[in-house]
């Protein structure tokens, strides 16, 4: 929530600055820029790049605030890492009270520290204690254990500096709090702050370096390189074949009379069964290997494609057709020289989809079983909450699949230079 | 010989509600050799089912159409078309377009280019050749569309409102390059219209035809088209005669359309 509202925050500041900064800076005078309408312009709206690239910049900023990371200068208060004390008042069976200082040592998880120093001299009964915790964490603890007379019954804890406390009570001490339990021992809880802990959120750094570190040497036996290009193979070897079984299925389809009627109740079918919903009949069939993989992405293409391939063949106008007939083509000419080229442009649309669709498939079959692959990769980590890779494989799957979205784009830019222009 | 002979053609076909629609009902028409028919008539009156037929898109329920003496039973390269836009194929330049008709009957390159050159000069087109499709205007594309069909030397040339989606201004000028096409090569074409004045000024002869049932209402012979050979359209425009024919065709159309909304009211 407070995230969200952060965010909001940015978003307005930097919404105003910008309007300041243009404002003040010497006007572009193209055609767009003398619209007096643009609300509801469709034509006038375009993305505003100094907003994409505050975006993202705001994006890591927030991220690397709520995980005390090196790149943002800004962070929310983080845990309480350090040495702190608190006093507690003890009450022994005889009914006389002593105070006694729990030192407490809040340390980063992983690090190496020993106990903080305290003499084991009481004050009258009472013994100072010596307490170890890990930022973000609690420990339960029985602070009279080491008090004299401490096991004996009626003895008991009242107060935290001078606080009264009693069971089930919680009070604040200068750097956390204290509640008690029902049988008298202490939860200690040091004050975690608004940062996130590595484990539920690793900062940017954190992911980065761990980038660095399975790109050189590898996760569960397998290089990155393995993991992603295990993936993306699965991927195009589903994508070719369905592509090559679907386009002419489709020809077929748009074509002939029998072929629809035939395949129609098919692909209706089958078009809305997401592909996952196959994964584990796919299993049973053919197990967990390259084998099922394969032919579950070649069965998520090929609805995909056919249906491209179909409605390429129905959005040809019948005056081309005709105007080729006249002109003498033949029926394998009037395929070849009209009805593909005229399909290229729903089939580079289909097969934008259809990679789209692949490439998430791919990635949730390997979350379910796989011995290598990015959807294994980040399952595998979850499991032994090594959140940093998790994040890092999300934000590889990310770029892999806009990546490929941006190379079918310019694919199609090159090959159907006509698209939309008929 | 070289005539194309429309005999007594019917076409009458079902619609899915179980009645008939009768498209065509006892059209003939004998067109000779380099003749330029013009077809004019309110929506439904079966002028493009005629051109289709003609074309051999279409097979009539009765009677046939013979060119050279042969009859029509589909499509074929000695009938070409000219449709209103759309029908050019935007994948390939215009070049290729324009040989696209060459090409399919397997005609080598080297015999073709001087074709598709000396048909760029025709329509006026010599710095376009290489261009995409969808670089040009209308107007532009439409020359494309005529060069071809030229490019395969059909002995007729079908129109179907060719010039239908074009402005004014470039409508007005390509009437005078189809007239200078028809001139200079001699060819037979039936050109369909909506514009009575197209159909005045284009129209060797002309066919005004009647809906319900498609049939030949008033057949025209015109001065018009031999005038406007080479000459401003304007000019032809101005004549009495042409201003005459104008009002009696368009009058001539205004009664069947009336008679259409009256028998749809009365169906009402």
């Amino acid at each position: 929530m407070i995230v969200f509202l952060l965010y909001l925050v940015i978003f307005g500041l930097a919404y105003v600055a910008y309007r300041f900064w243009e404002r003040s800076r010497h006007h572009i005078h193209d055609f767009a820029s003398l619209k007096t309408v643009t609300f509801g312009d469709e034509s006038a709206v375009s993305p505003n790049r100094f907003a994409s690239v505050v975006s993202i910049i705001a994006l890591f900023a927030i991220w690397g605030a709520f995980t005390g990371s090196v790149i943002t200068p800004l962070h929310v208060p983080g845990p309480f890492v350090g040495d702190t004390s608190f006093t507690y008042t003890a009450r022994n069976a005889a009914g006389e009270t002593d105070d006694a200082v729990a030192h407490l040592r809040v340390y980063r998880v992983g690090e190496d520290v020993p106990l903080p120093e305290v003499s084991d001299k009481p004050h009258a009964f009472a013994v100072d204690d010596a307490v170890k915790i890990g930022a973000w964490r609690s420990v339960l603890s029985r602070l009279n254990e080491n008090d004299i007379g401490g096991d004996d019954p009626g003895y008991s804890l009242i107060a935290i500096d001078g606080q009264p406390i009693a069971p089930g009570e919680t009070v604040r001490f200068s750097d956390g709090e204290i509640t008690m339990t029902n049988k008298g021992s202490l939860s200690i809880k040091p004050d975690k702050g608004w940062q996130m802990e590595p484990i539920w959120l690793p900062a940017p750094e954190a992911v980065l370096s761990r980038l660095g570190e399975i790109a050189s040497q590898g996760y569960k036996n397998f290089s990155l390189w393995e993991h992603l290009g295990y993936s993306l193979g699965r991927v195009i070897a589903g994508f070719v074949i369905g592509s090559i079984i679907g386009i002419p299925l489709g020809y077929a389809m748009g074509l002939s009379n029998w072929f629809r009627g035939w395949f129609d109740p098919i692909v209706e079918f089958m078009r809305p069964v997401p592909p996952l919903a196959l994964i584990p009949l796919i299993i049973i069939w053919f197990g967990i290997g390259e084998e099922g993989k394969v032919i579950l992405l070649f069965l998520a293409a090929l609805w995909i494609m056919t249906i491209a391939a179909r409605a390429g063949v129905s959005g040809v106008r019948i005056s081309k057709v005709h105007a080729a007939y006249s002109l003498g083509a033949s029926k394998w000419q009037i395929l070849r020289h009209v009805i593909v080229p005229n399909s290229l442009p729903e089939i580079f649309t289909g097969a934008r989809v259809a990679m789209g669709v692949c490439w998430g498939t791919v990635v949730a079959a390997e979350l379910v079983a796989a011995d290598r692959g990015a959807g294994m990769m980040i399952v595998n980590a979850s499991k032994f909450q090594l959140t940093d890779i998790v994040i890092l494989g999300i934000i590889l799957i990310g770029i892999i699949g806009y990546g490929i979205d941006i190379l079918m784009r310019m694919a199609e830019k090159w090959l159907v230079p006509w698209k939309g222009r008929g | 010989m070289g005539d194309l002979v429309i005999d007594t053609l019917s076409m009458r076909f079902d619609l899915p509600n179980g009645s008939s629609v009768q498209a065509l009902k006892n059209v003939s028409l004998k067109l000779a050799k380099g003749e330029l028919l013009a077809v004019l008539g309110p929506s439904g009156c079966g002028k493009t089912t005629l051109l289709n037929i003609v074309a051999g898109f279409l097979a009539p329920t009765d009677g046939q159409v013979t060119l050279n003496g042969r009859k029509v039973t589909g499509p074929g390269p000695e009938r070409g078309m000219v449709f209103q836009q759309g029908a050019l194929f935007e994948w390939m330049n215009v070049r290729r377009n324009i040989s696209f008709g060459p090409d399919m009957a397997g005609r080598p390159a080297s015999e073709t280019r001087p074709i598709v050159d000396n048909l760029l000069r025709t329509v006026g087109l010599q710095d376009f050749g290489e261009k995409m499709i969808y670089e040009l205007s209308g107007g532009m594309q439409q020359r494309v569309a005529l060069a071809r069909c030229l490019a395969n030397d059909p002995d007729v040339i079908l129109m179907d409102e060719p010039l239908g989606a074009l402005d004014a201004l470039t409508r007005e000028k390509m009437q005078g390059l189809v007239l200078k096409l028809w001139k200079e090569t001699g060819k037979t074409i039936i050109l369909i219209t909506h514009s009575v004045e197209e159909a005045l000024l284009l129209g060797e002869r002309l066919l005004v035809m009647a809906p319900r049932p498609g049939r030949i209402h008033k057949e025209y012979r015109l001065p018009f088209a031999e005038m406007g050979v080479g000459r401003d359209l304007r000019l032809v425009k101005k004549e009495p005669e042409f201003g005459q024919r104008r009002e009696e065709i368009l009058g001539m159309i205004w009664d069947m359309e009336e008679e259409i909304m009256g028998r749809q009211e009365e169906t009402a």
